[in-house]
């Protein structure tokens, strides 16, 4: 996960909920990929076809509310999106988007600051620059920050297994 | 200093003797489920990452409640298979298909009990706090680590407590506290926090009253939502009181917030179409047109809510333009409402009862919307469509609304028909 990113920013409403990420019927195509196709599609059905790699999205307050399902996360990181930055995000979603590796940064100033499609600068456990101005940001606890940077927690669990079999340790 | 639920349940289940909010533990859950949507996902992730075996596969709970029976044969079947592929990699031997909705197995079947800690990759799973009981939600690569670990971190959460106090009017249920509360403190009122409720209300209520309210309190963004335990809980798990009766709320606790409520101030409350917490009182909605009644759901589909649907709908028949769904929550609830007669009264008013299964509020297999289309449901959610296209509308009432308003075609008041 590289240490500053900057991209253009997707701003969202509150209270944007996982059925409104990707419907449950979505979910069951067989591959993420074909599930991102429609990812956020009933408020912003352009999203998924302009999405570039390194946007950010930037959303209200309880993003990602709802469903504990774990395709909200994996559609939006499949689109290339970076990180999202919210007033607060639903705890499952939180954890669900830590454990695919991606970067979550609650704030509650950063939202009211930026326009929709304006470009910003994150840079992890420091700030956000929007127009020059720098939003000093959260630390992301360290047990979480480990998952982030090996890439999600199926890639930690690997590395612990394959260090475990390599050792000899059963 | 005294602990909140949560926090004594963190204790006994990680062995820790002080911990506070914002502290980090390690738990070992008790139980962990999962179901039919989620299993191919489990399995892929789980192979990824190359585990030998899974620790406790005794642990495990599979349930195929969401698309069962299949609908769409290009996807469905397969979402069945991927459940019984993932119980022959792993070992599981606790099975339901089509028995019902995992969350009301979970703790018709005494899979969560009071004292435990139980995980389930679905947002519904705070709906055993009402036994005492320590359950949350995850993802399914978290299931997948749990399979391989036996490990969940969680962060010790901050309490608010919920004080219900006197007797609910008639035509008043649980749901319509629940709904309340919702309306009062927002879809984020509860975020990352441990709702916890206690008062005499509370006290009368029966467990499925109970489950209902901690079901519900996920639409506030609860962490868990926890009840005391009493002679009601140890019944109902067939469990000696005194070995269970140290979750209780410490008098000196520290809560966040405390939060008190009358009950004979609370009247049926809806949810309307704008979210889940726009709550209204019914006086501000009655007439509002309806196409569609569905009742069901792991929030109220038990013996007691089709109890209180054919209290109602007994010798009437319902508006012979609103389509009325009926859906028992579990082959239980179905089993006991054809003995005691309900299935029958259901079917002579002109419903239609269907098997037990998520259904309509996974938006499937039947009984979807079309645009400017509005049903009336008892489940938990009313999320832009949920259950049908996005122009679709959805109510979230009480069983007795739900059946009031089904006899009309108009949203009614229970208290009215008595």
């Amino acid at each position: 996960m590289d240490k500053k990113i900057t991209g253009r920013v997707w701003k969202l409403p509150d209270d944007v909920d996982t059925d409104v990420i990707i419907s449950v019927q979505a979910c069951l195509l067989p591959t993420v990929k074909e599930m991102s196709e429609h990812t956020l599609e009933k408020i912003r059905p352009e999203l998924a076809k302009q999405a570039k790699p390194g946007d950010i999205i930037v959303a209200g307050r309880n993003f990602g509310c709802g469903s504990s399902r774990e395709m909200a996360p994996e559609c939006i990181k499949e689109l290339g999106i970076s990180c999202i930055i919210a007033k607060s995000f639903a705890r499952i979603f939180y954890r669900n988007a830590i454990n695919n590796g991606m970067l979550v940064i609650e704030s509650p100033d950063i939202p009211d600051s930026v326009e929709d499609m304006c470009e910003i600068t994150v840079e992890l456990n420091k700030c956000v620059t929007i127009d020059g101005k720098e939003f000093p940001i959260p630390n992301i606890p360290e047990n979480l920050l480990k998952i982030v940077q090996d890439g999600g927690l199926v890639k930690s669990n690997q590395k612990v297994n394959r260090a475990r079999i390599k050792g000899g340790n059963t | 200093m005294g602990h909140t639920l949560a926090e004594k349940l963190l204790m006994k289940n990680t062995g820790i003797e002080d911990i506070k909010p914002g502290d980090i533990v390690i738990t070992h859950p008790d139980r962990y489920l999962t179901l039919d949507v989620y299993s191919s996902h489990v399995l892929k992730k789980y192979n990824e990452m190359e585990f030998e075996m899974v620790k406790h596969p005794e642990k495990m709970v599979l349930v195929s409640d969401h698309i069962m029976p299949c609908c769409v044969p290009k996807s469905d079947p397969r979402v069945y298979n991927s459940l019984l592929e993932l119980a022959e990699r792993t070992g599981a031997t606790d099975i339901h298909l089509g028995e019902g909705i995992c969350h009301s197995l979970m703790h018709e079947y005494r899979y969560a009990k009071p004292g435990t800690l139980v995980t389930a990759t679905d947002s519904h799973t705070t709906t055993y706090g009402a036994a005492g009981c320590f359950c949350t939600g995850i993802g399914h690569t978290e299931y997948a680590s749990v399979l391989g670990t036996d490990e969940l971190w969680l962060k010790v959460p901050s309490a608010i407590k919920i004080v219900i106090d006197g007797k609910l009017p008639r035509g008043v249920y649980s749901k319509d506290v629940i709904l309340k509360i919702i309306g009062d403190i927002k879809a984020d009122g509860g975020q990352y926090k441990s709702m916890e409720f206690t008062g005499s209300t509370v006290a009368d209520m029966s467990m499925h009253a109970r489950f209902t309210i901690s079901n519900m309190s996920l639409e506030a963004g609860a962490k868990c939502a926890l009840f005391e335990v009493d002679q009601k809980t140890a019944d109902y798990f067939d469990m000696d009181l005194s070995e269970i009766d140290w979750i209780k709320i410490d008098d000196d606790a520290n809560y966040e917030h405390v939060l008190h409520y009358r009950a004979e101030e609370i009247e049926p409350q809806l949810s309307c179409p704008k979210g889940v917490d726009d709550v209204n009182g019914i006086s501000q909605v009655l007439g509002a047109r309806i196409n569609e009644v569905y009742i069901g759901s792991c929030t109220n589909g038990s013996i007691e809510d089709l109890a209180v649907v054919a209290e109602i709908l007994k010798g009437k028949e319902v508006d012979r333009f609103t389509k009325v769904i009926i859906v028992p929550a579990t082959n239980r609830a179905f089993t006991e409402a054809l003995r005691r007669g309900y299935i029958k009264t259901f079917l002579d008013a002109g419903c239609m009862v269907s098997h037990p299964c998520c259904g309509l509020c996974c938006g499937m297999p039947f009984g979807l919307m079309s645009d400017d289309e509005v049903v009336l449901g008892t489940n938990n959610r009313n999320f832009i469509g949920r259950m049908g296209t996005k122009k679709s509308m959805i109510y979230l009432a009480s069983p007795a609304v739900a059946a009031a308003s089904a006899l009309t075609g108009v949203i009614s008041d229970p208290r009215d028909l008595y």
